[in-house]
């Protein structure tokens, strides 16, 4: 019951920080500003999602899955890659419009 | 170059990889160890030629240690971020930083400019390894010389600890 509890909080603050960074996409005035937006999505929101994968599958079955971690992982090693060429090529792309 | 350094060339990589395949695979059965070191010990050797040098050494507490500042900071600066999000978003300074790096390792520089770009508020442009200087972009700078400095010793410091330079 309070793992239920536990996971429905974690997937209820994980999709806020997902929304919001959809949110930032739109508010946020320049291409460099809008890339902060989904890398913090990322991180907080997929990782409070994924915990709460963990924790509602050891309160349903009694296993502890790790496999979920994998997810988050894999996230925190490509994010910053894929942000890092956006904004090269965002950069790129500047320096030829002047 | 002795028979071990060629043959294994990346001792961490080789276990993460076979822990990461039993992760996967859900279980740690004679099968997908085998299996998962057969691919830990081929991805490295394939891949080798994208490792610039070899990391010396590794302190695993100082490891640890940073990895709970920066668990902490990107939970207070998401927030931190979802305000300014939220809020006023005409009024934000946003700017690009030059940090300048202590470290002449590339390796160092790569982990460092990936927890600036995962850490929110803070992401990382570019990279000068010859002039050593990292460029940054942040979301709300009311001030620079604060941001460099807590790049420096948050980050940079335990950073040059772990892999002992």
């Amino acid at each position: 019951m309070s793992a239920e509890a536990l996971a429905a909080f974690l997937i209820v603050t994980g999709g806020f920080f997902v929304l919001l960074g959809s949110i930032a996409l739109i508010r946020l005035p320049d291409i460099f500003t809008r890339l902060h937006g989904p890398t913090k999505a990322t991180t907080l929101g997929v990782g409070a999602i994924v915990i709460a994968s963990s924790v509602a599958g050891y309160a349903m079955t009694g296993n502890v899955s790790l496999k979920e971690l994998s997810v988050s992982l894999f996230l925190f090693i490509t994010a910053p890659v894929s942000a890092h060429l956006l904004a090269k090529a965002a950069l790129k792309e500047q320096s030829k419009d002047r | 170059m002795t028979l071990r350094e060629w043959l294994v060339p990346q001792p961490i990589l080789t276990l993460a990889i076979a822990a990461l395949w039993a992760l996967l695979a859900g279980d740690v059965s004679g099968g997908t160890l085998l299996l998962g070191l057969t691919l830990g010990l081929l991805i490295p050797v394939f891949t080798s030629q994208f490792w610039p040098g070899r990391p010396r050494t590794f302190r695993v507490g100082a490891a640890l240690r940073l990895m709970f500042v920066v668990v902490y900071d990107i939970i207070v600066a998401n927030v931190a971020v979802a305000r300014i999000v939220l809020g006023n978003v005409q009024g934000i300074k946003s700017k690009f930083v030059d940090v300048p790096l202590d470290t002449d390792d590339p390796y160092v520089a790569t982990i460092l400019a990936s927890i600036i770009t995962l850490t929110p508020g803070t992401l990382s442009i570019d990279i000068d390894m010859d002039k050593r200087v990292a460029h940054i972009h942040g979301l709300d700078v009311p001030d620079q010389s604060l941001l460099i400095d807590e790049i420096k010793t948050r980050y940079e410091a335990p950073l040059k600890e772990i892999f002992g330079c």
